[in-house]
């Protein structure tokens, strides 16, 4: 089964609503809400948000492409990300990365053809004492080793395909 | 109302709310640029059309195609500290841009034949200085077809997604304005291909001479509500056709 989000015209169209028209000051604001919902900022998305904010589409994508923080591609239901900080690096998080990479057969960055996972490396999040760390759908996981991840995955994988 | 300076001892008279590189041409005083349009608005992208500004006890270089006049400011264009900088400005551009003529021959002026930096280069648009020349023509022309992409050390030019984009009509005036001519524009007698994208000329009724792509046509006739047949024949088929009519008046 693919998991592409389908592009929901009406979802977008009710995000655009929060947001007064031809307010070219709230571009950011709604490229964040955007992503929140659909997990990444689809062509489409962008044209609608441009049309109603009174920008061009190109400048959209401009703004957008600015920060690191914003995907154009379809992003994977759950994101896995792996703390490669100096204190988690130490205690072994490139085993962590390298586990996570085989078992959803995808590199870091990357997303999983299903888009049940996509992967990720951060440098530091602030937590070492918790290290080595992954952070899985916003949640710390602290102490992870690679045999706890793996199962981990695989456990959000059976899940994910009923 | 009227500011009153001086440009390398030269008494200048401007209007406020002038730029000090517009106000220096204007009286003859060349300032080297390449970001700079008399169309669009400065952005001061290049900073090649440095100058120094002294104003009381402080002295300052910036740039001057973005710089509004004041009054009783002294402006020189040719220090030591200008020309310090504008080398070192130049070199880095020239890391950017090693094939573009317009560079080269600045920088050469400024005494850079080498650059120390890293090339910087991106493929598609080799010798891009990034001055955004043609986005904000394209904007102003009313297509908004081209934008910045990503930034920093990996900004470029392009379309969003790096797409066909419905709003390029191929007018290439991005390429026109392009200072390093970086742009690839593709023409055929009948048709032209640029960002990507082929467009079919409309061709002369009379000569067969390409007048403008079709879609231009469509954009101009609808946005300036020009008639019809406004470009069925080119500028010089229309030119001879009303000199006939004029010398037939005449004679
Ligand atoms: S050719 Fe396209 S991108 Fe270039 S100025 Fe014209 S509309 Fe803009
Ligand atoms: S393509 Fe040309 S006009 Fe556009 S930013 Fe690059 S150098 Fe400037
Ligand atoms: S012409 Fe002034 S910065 Fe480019």
């Amino acid at each position: 089964m693919s998991r592409t989000p389908k592009l929901d015209k009406k979802l977008i169209s009710s995000i655009l609503q929060q947001h007064k028209a031809g307010d070219a000051s709230a571009l950011v604001n709604v490229l964040h809400d955007l992503q929140a919902h659909l997990r990444y900022l689809p062509q489409e998305a962008l044209e609608m948000a441009a049309d109603h904010l009174g920008v061009s589409y190109a400048q959209m994508y401009g703004v957008a492409t600015f920060y690191e923080g914003f995907h154009f591609k379809p992003r994977g239901e759950h994101v896995v990300t792996i703390c490669m900080g100096t204190a988690c690096h130490v205690r072994g998080a490139p085993r962590l990365l390298e586990q996570a990479e085989r078992d959803l057969n995808v590199e870091s960055g990357g997303t999983t053809k299903d888009l049940m996972f996509s992967l990720e490396q951060v440098n530091c999040v602030g937590a070492c004492a918790l290290g080595p760390l992954a952070i899985v759908d916003g949640t710390y996981k602290g102490s992870m080793t690679p045999a706890k991840l793996s199962n981990l995955l695989k456990k959000m994988h059976k899940k994910g395909k009923k | 109302m009227t500011v009153q300076f001086t440009i390398d001892g030269l008494e200048v008279k401007a209007k406020e709310g002038e730029h000090l590189l517009d106000v220096a041409r204007r009286h003859g005083i060349d300032i080297p640029s390449l970001c700079h349009h008399e169309a669009v608005e400065p952005i001061g992208a290049c900073r090649v059309c440095l100058v120094e500004v002294r104003s009381g006890q402080k002295t300052t270089i910036t740039t001057s195609c973005n710089f509004l006049v004041e009054d009783g400011i002294e402006v020189h264009t040719d220090t030591a500290e200008v020309r310090k900088h504008r080398a070192m400005n130049l070199e880095l551009l020239l890391a950017r841009a090693p094939k573009s003529d317009v560079v080269r021959k600045l920088a050469s002026a400024s005494g850079v034949t080498r650059t120390r930096f890293e090339p910087l280069a991106y493929e598609p648009l080799p010798n891009c200085i990034l001055c955004e020349l043609c986005v904000r023509t394209c904007d102003m022309l009313g297509h908004h077809a081209l934008t910045t992409v990503g930034r920093g050390d990996k900004k470029r030019i392009g379309l969003p997604f790096n797409k066909p984009s419905d709003n390029c009509v191929g007018c290439a005036s991005c390429l026109s304005v392009c200072p390093t001519q970086c742009i690839s524009v593709k023409d055929t007698p009948t048709q032209r291909a640029i960002w990507g994208q082929k467009h079919d000329f409309i061709l002369c009724k009379v000569c067969g001479a390409p007048v403008i792509t079709k879609k231009h046509r469509d954009f101009a006739i609808s946005e300036k509500g020009l008639p019809e047949d406004y470009y069925d024949t080119c500028e010089k088929c229309k030119q001879s056709a009303a000199s006939k009519r004029f010398a037939s008046v005449v004679w």
